[in-house]
């Protein structure tokens, strides 16, 4: 046997077990949701479940897209994950770029400013459940006495409040911040380790030709990230439109914090409807699928021109 | 046009000062959060609705009582945390061992070996990394009841480690393709064979990588909730860390033991995470440096 053949062999005999995982769990339900999505099966059909009794329909989706609920999910999800990857590239590239210059106790700082996105999602949601509490939170206790808030807010469950005149999403708000707050630091580390190995020769000699620190940063070092921020972007706007645990923990999906994820869980569980759960879901992947499709041809043809 | 050199003293104050106070910020929004969780757990509520804004409790009023709560078992009047760490730590350690034994032989092969199929494999990899895990629950909460593993941590076991192989494999992977292959070569030439090689030279060159993969694999175990939502919240002897301290949260629980289950269950995680933080951040960030 020659050297090219057998390492082919020990290749695909090393793989296979991580293969044969990630089929059993991941490929085989994903044909299973297709076929959920166009049968009317329920939680209670379980067990009698097999391929030979499914009668196929498309009446999970006929229903889907005729109902309002769908359209305000999907808007909200779309917001929601539009908001927080913004907020979490703003913020985690400015904390970056803030702990660039070295001082004393920086790598401390820096450890410590990934604690929220290495925190239990359950305990950090239960704390900021506390600290946003209408009764006992700091949040409403420091609203009261120093800003002279004359009611105290109900962070978790207001779709909408005015504020001078404008109506303002607070708990899809205060849903965004919390997922800004727990992703911001991934973004903080990936920046800092592509600054980290940036050559310093181009800055100091803008430096000398008499570019200041903000000229220095918008003509040189921001282009040098475009390419770690992108795929940041995508990452994150990825993980935030699918996103269940954190908007479910806080809010239970109430207060107009609704996401498709959510919704999944509720057509799941809730409403025992297996097929339009599936139907959910198999809807939210090509909503994915489709807005990733127009971020790649928006970047190609931005490359091209 | 201002340079550096010739700024005049109060505007380099002013950024001076400006820089300290965003630091500050950055601490306290870090950090904030747990101290506050802390102090709460370790005041009586009547105190918390009181007076919420003295958060810091004189020495006086002090008050443990509630991680007795918040860990002990049922029968004595507790909220049984200390078992659901039990059922977590079991989960997550058999997650980790498994996780790496496939993980560091499909990292080997994906950073050192030439075979069919292998970029189709990688994609498979990524997609499974991205692809929305709440969509995969629901079919797989149908077959796993279906075949009556609901209510089982072995169900749960295993989508753990399918969800958590890929992301271990691509960061062992980073750190096998630094590792040198002159002395696998010599090894080779002396007879070894792949697997004797992987056991006797990767893995030793490579342990800290793979602690640290393993050490952020226990963490995603630990931390999980959706499937444990799905599968476990019938059967409440077999609820995790997390599962156990969400249903807290539903029921009518005072804060204090709240904050004193969300602090115990964070202390494992935030242990481990500064042991091995110097790793995970090679591991994690590898390929962004290129981007």
């Amino acid at each position: 046997m020659t050297r090219a053949r057998r390492e082919d062999l020990q290749g695909r005999a090393l793989v296979s077990p991580t293969v044969l995982v990630i089929v059993l769990s991941s490929v085989l339900p994903l044909l299973a949701v297709v076929l959920f999505a166009f049968t009317k099966v329920r939680l209670i059909d379980i067990p009698r479940i097999s391929l030979s009794n499914l009668t196929f329909s498309t009446a999970n989706f006929t229903q889907l897209f005729a109902s309002p609920t769908f359209r305000s999910v999907l808007t909200t999800t779309i917001a929601y994950a539009t908001l927080t990857t913004v907020g979490s590239l703003a913020v985690g590239t400015t904390v970056a770029l803030v702990l660039r210059r070295p001082f004393r106790g920086r790598a401390l700082v820096r450890a410590l400013a990934l604690i929220p996105y290495v925190l239990p999602v359950v305990a950090s949601a239960t704390i900021w459940k506390q600290l946003l509490n209408p009764q006992y939170g700091l949040i409403n206790a420091v609203g009261a006495s120093l800003l002279g808030w004359e009611s105290p807010i109900a962070f978790l469950s207001t779709p909408t409040q005015d504020f001078l005149g404008l109506p303002v999403p607070v708990t899809l708000l205060v849903v965004t911040f919390f997922e800004i707050w727990k992703t911001a630091p991934l973004v903080f580390l990936f920046v800092t380790a592509r600054l980290q190995v940036l050559p310093t020769e181009l800055e100091e000699a803008a430096a000398i030709d008499g570019a200041g620190p903000l000229a220095r940063l918008r003509f040189i070092v921001l282009p040098q990230l475009r390419g770690v921020l992108l795929l940041l972007l995508l990452l994150r706007f990825i993980w935030s439109f699918q996103n269940f645990n954190d908007v479910y923990l806080l809010t239970g999906g109430a207060g107009g914090t609704e996401v498709l994820a959510v919704r999944v869980y509720t057509e799941l569980i809730t409403k025992a409807n297996i097929g339009s759960a599936s139907a959910y879901g198999l809807t939210m992947t090509a909503v994915l699928l489709v807005l990733l499709a127009l971020y790649f041809l928006a970047n190609r043809r931005q490359v091209d021109s | 046009m201002t340079l550096d050199g010739v700024q005049t003293g109060w505007h380099r104050t002013w950024r001076q000062v400006l820089w300290v106070a965003v630091i500050a910020l950055i601490i306290l929004a870090s950090v904030g959060p747990v101290i506050y969780g802390v102090l709460l757990s370790v005041r009586p509520l009547s105190a918390i609705v009181n007076e919420p804004l003295s958060i810091i409790p004189p020495p006086s009023q002090v008050d443990l009582s509630s991680y007795a709560t918040a860990l002990g078992n049922e029968e004595s009047g507790g909220f049984g945390l200390v078992s659901f760490m039990r059922n977590s730590v079991v989960v997550a350690l058999l997650t980790v061992v498994l996780t790496t034994v496939f993980s560091v032989l499909g990292a080997y092969a994906a950073a050192r070996l030439n075979f069919f199929g292998k970029r189709s494999v990688n994609v498979l990899f990524i997609s499974v990394y991205l692809f929305p895990g709440i969509v995969l629950a629901v079919p797989l909460f149908v077959l796993m009841s279906r075949i009556g593993l609901t209510g089982s941590l072995v169900g749960l076991l295993l989508i753990y480690v399918a969800q958590t192989t890929p992301v271990a494999l691509y960061m062992l992977r980073n750190y096998f393709a630094a590792i040198s292959v002159s002395v696998e070569e010599a090894a080779m030439i002396d007879g070894c064979g792949r697997l004797a090689i992987i056991w006797r030279i990767v893995l030793p060159l490579a342990l800290p990588g793979i602690t640290a993969t393993g050490l952020y694999v226990f963490m995603i175990a630990w931390n999980e909730y959706l499937y444990a939502l799905l599968f476990l919240v019938q059967d409440r002897p077999r609820w995790t860390v997390s599962l156990g301290l969400a249903q807290l949260t539903g029921a009518t629980v005072p804060a204090p033991v709240l904050m004193a289950g969300s602090v115990a269950i964070t202390i494992p995680v935030v242990a481990g995470f500064f042991a091995a933080q110097r790793f995970f951040v090679s591991g994690l960030t590898a390929g962004a440096e290129k981007g």
